[in-house]
């Protein structure tokens, strides 16, 4: 759903750190997303092939590192993966948490020619 | 050769937001985003918002929602700024359009600005607009079970408005449960029980948000 405005603003960021480095080509764009945020990588990689047509980085590609969601428990202080319909702490069932990852949405770097 | 970058996707967005924030901090507006799936009553929390807190507290809107009566019903009563976004069929607002927004609304007449997102519980949670206070408006006709589907959303707010709770001996809804489950995603999550229907929990809901605003108010001009 996002995707769009997500995938346009990552385009900027590529494009300026391209730019910015006198690169000729863009052949990779290597990307950090966290399981919570719920973006769909097919339809980044739809968007981009639309916004890249005719600019260097046309044809590059896309790889996504996902970071899982995580938790650590308030009670016992442990971290642990959140699963989907399941937000009580796996150590000791406390069920106050504090998510520490999964919410990640960030350009990690570029390979360029 | 490889660049390292490192760079937030959504940092142009919180960079205008940021200074949508300074915006309203130098009017002293407290700034609201309340979000929602379609149809769960953000338009109803809005107007009802208005009613209780008018008399008190100079209330502007902005609406993102595309299927909306709340300019009609606003115009109609003539003492509130609304200015209607066109979002152009996007699933989400952004800073950027908020201050647009803000450009066409008089700032100096206004200290809480309700801003209504677009319906939807995935994508808003991701954009901040620039706001003091972020808001989910959940119903009981939606199931008990959403804070688990949208966790980034309920995690992510600062209060929950249960809407519609006169349609409780209707619809099954388990209200402890739900309650648990989003205190167990989000402990700092205040929650509320209203009915725009019925009126019922609005005065508890205006008065905090009234708190919230924590500030002398710009004083109110009264018309004699
Ligand atoms: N039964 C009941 N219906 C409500 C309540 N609040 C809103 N509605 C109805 O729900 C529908 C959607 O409300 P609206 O405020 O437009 O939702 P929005 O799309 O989130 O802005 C309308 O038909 C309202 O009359 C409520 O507390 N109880
Ligand atoms: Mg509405
Ligand atoms: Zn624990």
């Amino acid at each position: 759903m996002h995707e769009l405005a997500i995938t346009q603003s990552m385009f900027e960021i590529v494009l300026q750190q391209a730019e910015q480095a006198h690169a000729k080509k863009v052949t990779k764009i290597n990307l950090v997303i966290g399981a919570m945020t719920g973006v769909v990588s097919d339809s980044v990689q739809f968007y981009l092939d639309f916004m890249t047509k005719d600019t260097i980085a046309e044809n590059a590609s896309v790889s996504f590192k996902t970071v899982p969601a995580q938790a650590r428990c308030r009670n016992c202080n442990q971290t642990f993966n959140l699963e989907e319909f399941n937000w009580t702490c796996p150590h000791c069932q406390g069920n106050i948490i504090d998510v520490i990852a999964g919410k990640e949405l960030f350009v990690e770097s570029i390979e360029v020619e | 050769m490889e660049i390292k970058i490192l760079k937030n996707i959504l940092g142009a967005n919180d960079r205008i937001a940021a200074k949508n924030r300074e915006l309203l901090d130098a009017h002293k507006i407290f700034a609201v985003n309340i979000m929602a799936s379609p149809g769960a009553g953000k338009t109803s929390v809005v107007l009802q918002t208005i009613r209780a807190l008018q008399d008190g507290v100079r209330i502007g809107v902005i609406e993102g929602d595309i299927s909306s009566s709340i300019d009609a019903e606003l115009v109609a009563k003539q003492d509130v700024p609304v200015v209607q976004i066109n979002t152009g069929g996007e699933c989400h607002l952004e800073a950027v359009q908020v201050q647009d927004a803000l450009n066409n609304l008089p700032l100096a007449e206004i200290d809480l600005l309700l801003i209504e997102n677009v319906g939807n519980l995935v994508c808003p949670a991701e954009f901040t607009l620039g706001e003091h206070l972020k808001v989910l408006i959940a119903s009981v006709p939606e199931g008990d079970d959403k804070p688990f589907k949208y966790p980034l959303m309920f995690n992510t707010v600062d209060a929950l408005v249960l809407n519609k709770i006169d349609l409780l001996p209707y619809v099954k809804f388990n209200v402890d449960g739900f309650t648990k489950t989003v205190k167990n995603i989000n402990a700092k999550a205040e929650i509320f029980k209203v009915s725009c229907t019925t009126g019922e929990g609005i005065t508890t809901w205006a008065k905090w948000l009234n708190s919230r605003m924590g500030k002398p108010l710009k004083k109110r001009i009264t018309s004699t």
